[in-house]
């Protein structure tokens, strides 16, 4: 017997299926990906008792609409928006029960920018090179829901849910402040241009998406002119453009850039940036890189 | 000022059974927050022993490699390894400049009728049917990847063939298109906005998403440009 499958009614503006990625292709030109606020995703499947790998739905600004053809379990986390199943007001953060047939209807979220919808058993797309991720960049992965789409739920895990609710902060709508080491090309900067990254209340520009958000604020100077050869970067890196102006890349940031990274967001706040809206800021605090040696 | 974290490898002694002319290449590591190392090379050579040496056998939490023109990326995952430990397993590794010899080699089709190769033929002074003679007459190799799923950067033996950019990049150029920019030679996995030169095209699927490996093309990977008839 096959599993539930979730017809979709309304998409939204953008929702996409996302598990965590698939690391280790980079030799064929291809990126991680995975959901953009991955600590949401991560909450989301262990509400509904999934395995931390299991794809869920990234929906960007609410707006979608599901309906089960049966019963399912889900679970609401990131973005906080007015749900509603069957018409009810649905919570957040907790375990729901769509019975067959009822629409989760999700509204426009209050603060944040991604909501997560897991579902017990997981969207059950077929992987693309091990993982269920749609990648902007590459174009690799399911593609991007569209009203009358039809997604399979896999076979519920043999665990069940063990917390009914946790109790998470919520995005928030004010400024946003993230910890950036140092590097790897700060020795391209001015000695002034790390405290101007600090110092900056940063907007984030409407010129941001999964790939990438552009902020603007302050130019940072840079001391060396030349060109810098293309090289790798990592999701959370700053990158400073000739003219001075960063850009955080996010989870389907091209494999390399070929201007100067000033400073990396750490792993545990990148997620944070991933819910900041444009017009909203970020702050940025420098912490220490790790010493070397043992 | 913050202190910028940067170092080199401590000197490591010439491994005895190495060759002389194979020293371990000089590296420098730049630490991406808690998530990256990167390693700053002298040359593309150095880059792809680097690769090469780690590529088979992955450090303890290293999630994937991103070689460029000088530096070698290390992605890793921070709840498994650290940003020392990989910088000291890595330390430890010395690769040498030994050559490669079980790089995968590829021979790639061409018709040369592309729209840049009288151009080329111009700016190279080699004349269109010199530089057909030279795209075909030198093996390639694959320095990097990039820019799009299955595009390779490829690197010749000589400089006859190094030529800019277009000064206006097309807004489409098709699947299969062979091309130069600068000291590289590429092939378009699929229709893309570019501003290489294009020399010709191939039949070859560059990118086959259900061919193992998906990608014709990696790192490493030798590659002979053939003429073929339309």
């Amino acid at each position: 017997m096959s599993g539930a499958g979730l017809e979709v009614l309304s998409a939204g503006p953008l929702t996409t299926v996302q598990d965590l990625g698939r690391p280790g292709h980079a030799s064929w030109g291809i990126g991680r990906s995975g959901a953009a606020d991955r600590r949401s995703l991560r909450l989301a499947n262990r509400l509904v008792g999934n395995a931390a790998e299991a794809a869920g739905l990234e929906v960007l600004l609410g707006g979608l609409e599901l309906r089960p053809d049966r019963d399912v379990v889900v679970a609401l986390t990131g973005a906080r928006c007015a749900a509603t199943i069957g018409g009810r007001a649905a919570d957040h953060n907790t375990v729901l029960r769509v019975p067959a047939g009822s629409p989760l209807r999700l509204g426009t979220a209050s603060a944040g920018l991604r909501t997560y919808v897991a579902v017990r058993g997981g969207i059950d797309v077929p992987p693309v090179l091990g993982s269920r991720s749609y990648d902007v960049l590459s174009g690799l992965g399911p593609p991007v829901l569209a009203a009358g789409t039809v997604l399979a739920v896999g076979a519920p895990p043999a665990r069940f849910p063990s917390v009914d609710m946790a109790p998470v902060p919520d995005p928030p709508a004010g400024p946003v402040r993230l910890r950036v080491m140092s590097g790897p090309h700060d020795d391209w900067f001015t000695a002034d241009a790390l405290g101007l990254l600090e110092r900056t209340a940063w907007t984030v520009t409407t010129a941001s998406d999964r790939i990438g958000m552009r902020l603007a604020g302050a130019e940072l100077p840079r001391v060396r002119s030349t060109e810098l050869p293309s090289a790798g970067v990592v999701r959370g890196a700053l990158q400073v453009t000739p003219a001075g102006q960063p850009t955080l890349f996010m989870s389907d940031h091209p494999l390399t850039g070929g201007y100067p990274v000033i400073a990396v967001v750490v792993d545990a706040d990148v997620d944070r940036a991933a819910q900041v809206r444009p017009g909203q800021d970020l702050q940025f605090t420098i912490v220490p890189n790790p010493p070397r040696g043992t | 000022m913050t202190a910028a974290p940067t170092s080199t490898a401590a000197p490591v002694p010439v491994d005895a059974a190495a060759p002389p002319e194979a020293p371990v290449p000089t590296m420098r590591f730049l630490p991406c927050a808690d998530v990256g190392v990167l390693v700053e090379l002298e040359s593309l050579a150095d880059v792809l022993a680097l690769h090469e040496a780690l590529a088979g056998d992955l450090p303890d939490g290293v999630v994937d490699l991103v070689p460029a023109a000088r530096t070698l990326l290390l992605h890793l995952d921070p709840g498994r390894t650290s940003v020392p430990e990989v910088i000291r397993a890595v330390s430890e590794l010395r690769p040498t400049r030994r050559t490669r010899s079980a790089a995968r080699s590829v021979e790639i089709p061409v018709v040369y009728d592309g729209p840049d190769l009288d151009v080329v033929g111009e700016l190279t002074g080699l004349g269109a049917r010199g530089v057909v003679a030279a795209h075909t007459g030198q093996l390639w190799t694959v320095a990097f990847t990039g820019f799009t799923a299955g595009f390779g950067y490829l690197v010749g033996e000589d400089d006859r063939l190094h030529v800019p950019r277009r000064a206006t990049p097309r807004v489409s150029v098709p699947a299969g298109a062979v091309a130069l920019a600068g000291e590289f030679s590429g092939v378009y996995p699929k229709a893309s906005p570019g501003g290489w030169q294009l020399l010709g095209r191939t039949p070859l699927e560059m990118w086959d998403l259900h061919r193992d490996p998906p990608a014709l093309l990696s790192p490493g990977t030798r590659v002979r440009f053939v003429e073929v008839d339309a």
